[in-house]
């Protein structure tokens, strides 16, 4: 179990030297939250590090366990953040890889040429917050129905949908 | 009739069927929906469609205080609804930071894996129904039955379960609750023996169900595969190995794999770690210690609710709690538990608000299913149904 931590911690300062490296100012900032670090790196360079992150035989972060977006609507220039989350089984690092774009361009490369499994998960994601996945092969809503005309998960969408008038207020006590 | 001429091979236009697979047919198990392309009987290309069960559970959870989330999880996977539960409260416990005591977690450990147990007797009764073996079905799943009368004992509901609380666990098992516990763990063993002898080497079976679907480790890894189906294919990832919760790293226990990830191994590797989970109940049952059921959380854990009628203090704290009152620090949080499926994880950002923020689960099978249409394609139509059954693809979880 020490040496584990050891071994991890081990990983983590390279991942972090690795990144910098690679990416000078584009490699934003570094946080530990709980038992996992995120690293915040420039959406310019997100497919070359998490292509890096997957291939590198030292880190071999090769399983992406989940992705999902966020809506900040307070950050000014930063309002949606995207989050990927990585696994190398072996050693068993987990990691946090994000990136921060403004409400006014939401196109970001798709990770779906080095995780199949991305698929689904970014369309997932567009079909809630509206990214546009820059080459993804199948980019259509997923869960909600195709006429939808709006991106639920943004914080600006109430939980239920103003426009019903199916529901008598007096039966469901408001 | 001079005029009949040869028509070479080449010149034939060939011609597709198209069959809607569902959205709701009987061997398929819920409510998935599949329009198939087929040759004859071999499919060509599948197209999944999923959603039909949405109910928005990220965004309900953005309006709902912590506690009030545990009863939108038992709704994911509800064949296995316990370990949802505790998935969630296990979450909240590392945001707030807290510890809960030994006689609680062997408590959700026990629970745990009676849920896995149930999830995995839904999971291998169902392959043997479709591949005709309706006897297993129909003797197997009484003990489906009987683990459902555990639950009653020790949280009052079957399905949607709701066991356990943030901080612990909600009541002790009662004496009833442990009569049918160990009745169940002696009579268990005898029925899964039972169907176990009935199926595992049943020619029939056996010619049905390998290289029905396979996927190789490589494939089953890129498509994110978690749970039985990742180690059906011959990776042993569990994360009540690698990253241990709940107390596991006090049991002894294997992790079954398989080699070939096809619906026999996925069958097989469901098999053994049932056997599995009755020798970790049966010694997390012999090493129950005595002590408190849950942690000295005041501020999280639902009073009981004697004291409410009774007490002043715990009233106000009901009232806090139910109300989502109490302060609850900021943070990301990642919590993932292995469920009946695969691995069920909880990412949770908090503002320090009365709600969380973000809440995204990881549901497994969501993540999973994807790779259906490339495990079905050049197949038959008939494995087509075995090798979704044998997936455990929950509608609730696939949709949340």
């Amino acid at each position: 179990m020490e040496l584990s931590n050891m071994e991890t911690s081990n990983l983590n300062e390279l991942i972090s030297q690795s990144l910098k490296n690679r990416y000078a100012d584009k490699f934003i900032s570094e946080e530990q939250q709980y038992d996992f670090t995120n690293y915040t790196i420039d959406k310019s360079v997100l497919i070359d590090a998490l292509d890096f992150l997957k291939t590198d035989p030292e880190i071999a972060c090769n399983f992406l366990t989940t992705l999902c977006g966020v809506h900040m609507p307070d950050q000014e220039g930063s309002e949606f953040g995207m989050m990927y989350q990585l696994q190398n089984m072996e050693k068993n690092l987990r990691i946090r890889v994000k990136i921060w774009m403004s409400k006014d361009d939401l196109h970001l490369p798709t990770a779906t040429g080095i995780w199949p499994s991305a698929n689904w998960m970014e369309r997932q994601e567009y079909d809630f917050f509206g990214f546009k996945f820059v080459g993804h092969p199948d980019l259509r809503r997923i869960l909600n129905m195709d006429e939808m005309n709006y991106f639920p998960m943004r914080k600006e969408y109430p939980l239920e949908d103003g426009s019903r008038d199916d529901k008598n207020d007096k039966m469901f006590g408001r | 009739m001079s005029d009949i001429k040869n028509i070479e091979a080449t010149e034939v236009q060939k011609e597709y069927n198209i069959l809607n697979l569902g959205p709701t047919h009987p061997a398929t198990h819920g409510i998935f929906q599949n329009v198939l392309k087929m040759d004859g009987e071999i499919i060509m290309h599948a197209e999944p469609t999923i959603g039909y069960i949405h109910r928005a559970f990220e965004k309900l959870a953005e309006h709902r205080p912590y506690n009030q989330i545990a009863p939108i999880t038992d709704r994911l996977n509800y064949c296995s609804s316990p370990i949802n539960n505790m998935g969630w409260h296990m979450t909240v416990e590392k945001l707030i930071g807290c510890e809960v005591p030994k006689r609680a977690d062997y408590m959700r450990v026990i629970i745990m894996e009676l849920a896995r147990i149930s999830d995995h007797i839904i999971c291998t009764t169902i392959i043997g129904q479709d591949t005709g073996a309706t006897t297993g079905f129909l003797y197997f799943f009484q003990m489906r039955e009987k683990v459902y009368e555990i639950y009653e004992e020790v949280c009052g509901a079957r399905l949607t379960t709701n066991i356990g609380r943030v901080g612990g666990m909600e009541r002790d098992f009662s004496k009833r609750a442990i009569e049918l516990l160990k009745k169940f763990l002696i009579e268990f063993p005898e029925y899964l023996k039972e169907f176990q002898s009935l199926i595992e080497r049943n020619r029939i079976f056996m010619d049905r169900t390998i290289n029905c679907g396979p996927i190789s480790a490589e494939r089953a890894l890129a498509y994110g595969f978690t749970g039985p189906n990742l180690r059906a294919a011959g990776v042993d990832y569990d994360v009540r190995v690698a990253n241990p919760y709940s107390r596991y790293q006090d049991f002894n226990f294997s992790i079954p794999i398989g080699t070939n990830g096809d619906t026999y191994d996925r069958f097989m590797v469901r098999i053994q770690e049932m056997w599995e989970s009755i020798s970790i109940i049966n010694q997390a049952f012999d090493g129950l210690p005595e002590g408190p059921i849950h942690a000295d959380v005041p501020n999280f854990y639902l009073p009981e609710k004697q004291e409410v009628y009774s007490k002043m203090e715990a009233l106000i704290y009901h009232f806090k709690i139910v109300m989502g009152e109490t302060a609850i620090p900021k943070g990301e949080v990642y919590h993932s538990v292995e469920g009946g499926n695969g691995e069920l994880g909880y990412y949770l950002i908090s503002d320090g608000g009365r709600t969380p923020y973000r809440l995204h689960f990881r549901r497994p099978c969501f993540i999973y299913y994807q790779a259906y249409p490339e495990m079905i394609t050049n197949g038959l139509l008939s494995d087509a149904i075995l090798t979704m059954s044998s997936m455990n693809v929950i509608a609730g979880e696939l949709d949340a």
